[in-house]
């Protein structure tokens, strides 16, 4: 069985779910699943969606809603919080040691192919250091947990991690509902999150900035699926929302258009890919980018956030090897293990994936949102050898992992309460300092023994509470 | 303020007010259709051709309610039917969203899908219910706008949007019906020009103001008096003038910068203020209400021009 985050095996409840346990029992499973309806009634209504291209139906869908939260204790948090913070500044100082000296590459720990053969590694970057040595500014990591005091690290992502609007939404309407259960104060706030990344932002100004910087957020439009959350934290910083078409390159600084005439940008907080900012110096036919924008970046006339290239640090293969890092740029023990990692590259891990295949978890190297992955004793036998040919055409973009026995948060059935595998992603920020709210998402598998939590595959989301001592 | 965020929030509004102008017209379609004598008269197109799309229905055929409902009621082809409207009011606001209030975008984004449900005939069974239904949206955006949102430029633009938008439709208006309001069409007083006014001043909300400012009797002369020249009636062309004039000079102080859209609105405003109904008549209406036009459209590229829309 695997641990179930609510439940001690023998039945009792685990002290941390005392209150909600007392909850669900004072309203009732049917008194919970009609406030259900009344919450998905009011995330409809302003408008929390996010979008689904090509698939018919409504374009702009609800994640579904959990009400029961996802609790950490105060001592479970503080090992996480230490581990978070721990992998946010060894990813930042890869970043500058891949773009700089290769020290890790010398060092004989990380094979240099990993690295300068990887399509998210940008040549362009080489010998830049971006304002304040910060190349990743907002690092989500994905957490599972397999056991009592066993967290691992399932994959990191230094681009644009999203769904910190759902964080706070579901924060907020959980408060709406029932403010009663927030009254004691026992649960740690996480609504300063925005706050926290307007002061990140801010503090990584470029070196023609003068004066109080002016920060935007770059959203390559409304038709984009993580639009809803772009405006979301332009709102709440009280920061523009601006679209490519918005901004121009002029003396080498970022202007943006206004009723006013052009007003001089100091921070872009972008979410939009590497490969779409500069049509001048990435992709030619891009229709979204600015011209010329990588070029004041490089002169110092504006902060990207989070830096180009930083990608290379969140890539699969490159992930096996970021507890070494921890070891080789901070000198110190690694707080959050990763899981154990096969690389197809190899010839030894690959022949025991192939040979163990339907017992493992395969993905590709640059896969995201739960696609093209294999999850083997959950698929038939010929899925698992279609996916083996897969393996052998193109080692280098497959890794594998064990089937984990991923721990279980109590989600609302129709008539009880059911376990569901879950995973967490907390938000770190990175400027001068590095900022944490207690809290992230918790993204749940909605269907009984499913491993795919993934919004794109049918996941839902529920509130995380870290409780205060 | 970003100038795209400036049009949309001009457009946005623009594309409310005319879901509503367009709701209320076919509210005047169905009283006048069922009047004596109206299949002679084809009503429904006198209602298309308000809404400048006329030329899209051949002449010689009848129109027909049917052909109406589903062209200005559900007709995504149509960019000025009601769906199509509300569809880009929504997409123009979405664009916008950190410049709306909470209670603005709702109001926007309730029910934002629900005309998709609806095919002709369910849509004229319900035909009522659903005038009513936009009328609500819009009325709740208008009062959500009115009560939150701030008094800043964006909130100029916005009401530069509806206040054109509102002055052409009722130039439109005018337009289609003034053969009825001239005397030499029908004798005056009859029982069907009084449906035919009233039917006009319904599709404008203002039949109830009419009779407190001129009392019951319709001439052609005060109808066109109230129509395009009270200072009172917040549909007239006087009034959305003014308020064009007023949203713009306050642009101006903003952005201390005047261009030729102030140049324009201070002509638009000041003909009119020069000019009484019997003036109006002796010049023609045909000829006062196109040159209103012509002088609207002229004014909203200058607007787009002086503020940089795309």
């Amino acid at each position: 069985m695997p641990f179930h985050e609510m439940f001690e095996p023998d039945g009792s409840i685990r002290p941390c779910y005392a209150e909600v346990q007392n909850w669900v029992e004072r309203t009732g499973v049917a008194g919970l699943n009609r406030r259900m309806d009344e919450a998905e009634a009011i995330f409809r209504r302003i408008g929390i969606t996010f979008a689904v291209y090509g698939e018919g139906g409504d374009p702009e869908r609800l994640i579904p809603f959990d009400l029961l939260p996802r609790i950490f204790t105060a001592q479970e948090w503080r090992v996480l919080d230490k581990g978070i913070r721990q992998r946010a500044r060894a990813l930042n100082a890869f970043l500058h040691d891949v773009y700089h000296r290769g020290e890790i590459v010398k060092a004989g720990i990380m094979p240099a192919d990993i690295i300068y053969q990887n399509s998210a590694y940008l040549a362009e970057m080489v010998d830049f250091t971006p304002p304040g040595r910060v190349y990743s500014h907002i690092v989500g990591i994905d957490i599972v947990r397999t056991g009592p005091g066993s967290f691992e690290v399932l994959e990191d992502n230094c681009r644009t991690p999203s769904g910190v609007s759902y964080m706070l939404e579901n924060r907020e309407i959980m408060t709406r509902m029932f403010p009663e259960l927030f009254a004691q104060g026992i649960v740690a706030p996480v609504d300063d999150y925005p706050a926290e990344l307007l002061k990140s932002l801010k503090e990584v100004a470029p070196p023609a900035c003068k004066g109080d910087p002016v920060v935007v957020v770059l959203t390559p439009g409304s038709l984009n699926s993580a639009y809803y959350e772009h405006s979301f934290l332009a709102d709440l910083m009280g920061v523009e929302l601006v679209e490519p078409a918005d901004l121009f390159v002029d003396e080498d600084r970022v202007w943006m258009k206004t009723t006013l005439g052009p007003k001089a940008v100091d921070v872009i907080y972008r979410r939009i890919d590497d490969e779409y900012l500069d049509p001048l110096a990435f992709r030619p036919d891009s229709l979204l980018g600015v011209p010329g924008i990588f070029n004041v970046y490089r002169k110092g006339g504006v902060t990207l956030a989070s830096a180009p290239g930083s990608g290379i640090a969140d890539d699969k293969a490159v992930y096996v090897y970021v507890p070494e890092m921890i070891r080789f740029y901070l000198g110190e023990k690694p707080i959050l293990d990763n899981i154990q990692t096969w690389q197809c590259a190899k010839p030894d891990e690959r022949a025991y994936v192939l040979e163990h295949l339907d017992e493992l978890v395969a993905k590709e190297v640059h896969g995201s949102g739960g696609y093209g992955m294999l999850i083997g004793p959950q698929s038939t036998k010929d899925e698992v050898a279609a996916y083996a040919e897969r393996i052998r055409a193109n080692p280098v973009e497959f890794i594998a992992q064990p089937t984990l026995d991923l721990s279980t948060v109590p989600t609302l059935g129709p008539a009880s309460v059911v376990g569901r595998h879950a995973d967490f992603r907390p938000y770190c920020l990175v400027g001068k300092q590095i900022r944490l709210v207690p809290g992230g998402l918790t993204r749940v598998a909605l269907t009984e023994g499913s491993l795919v939590v993934n919004s794109s595959q049918g996941g839902g989301v529920k509130d995380t509470w870290v409780l205060q001592d | 303020m970003l100038s795209r965020t400036a049009e949309n929030l001009y457009w946005m509004a623009r594309y409310m007010e005319r879901a509503e102008s367009t709701a209320r017209l076919l509210t005047m379609g169905q009283r006048m259709a069922i009047l004596p004598g109206a299949h002679h008269r084809d009503e429904w197109r006198s209602v298309v051709r308000a809404t400048g799309a006329g030329h899209q229905f051949p002449e010689g055929a009848q129109v027909t309610e049917t052909d109406v409902v589903s062209f200005l009621m559900l007709d995504l082809d149509n960019p000025s039917s009601i769906r199509s409207c509300l569809l880009k009011a929504r997409s123009n606001a979405k664009s916008a969203r950190t410049m709306l209030t909470q209670d603005m975008w709702e109001a926007l984004n309730d029910g934002w899908r629900k005309l998709d449900s609806y095919d002709v005939a369910e849509a004229r069974q319900h035909l009522p219910e659903l005038i009513d239904w936009v009328k609500t949206r819009v009325m709740t955006f208008r009062g959500a706008t009115h009560s939150g949102q701030l008094r800043n430029e964006g909130h100029d633009f916005l009401r530069c949007g509806s206040a054109l938008e509102r002055a052409q439709m009722t130039l439109r208006l005018l337009d289609v019906k003034y053969y009825v309001l001239l005397p030499e069409t029908e004798v005056i007083g009859g029982n069907r020009d009084h449906y035919q006014w009233t039917s006009v001043l319904h599709a404008l909300s203002g039949s109830r103001a009419y009779h407190h400012v001129y009392g019951g009797t319709y001439t052609p002369w005060q109808i066109t008096d109230f129509l395009m020249l009270n200072r009172l009636f917040p549909r007239s062309v006087a009034y959305c003038y003014t308020q064009l004039a007023y949203r713009l000079n306050r642009l101006a102080g903003w952005h201390d910068a005047r261009s030729e859209a102030h140049d324009t609105v201070q002509e638009m405003v000041e003909g009119l203020e020069q000019i009484d109904s019997g003036e109006i008549f002796r010049i023609g209406l045909h000829e006062t209400v196109q040159s209103g036009l012509r002088m609207t459209n002229r004014l909203g590229a200058e607007i787009a021009q002086a503020y940089h829309f795309g």
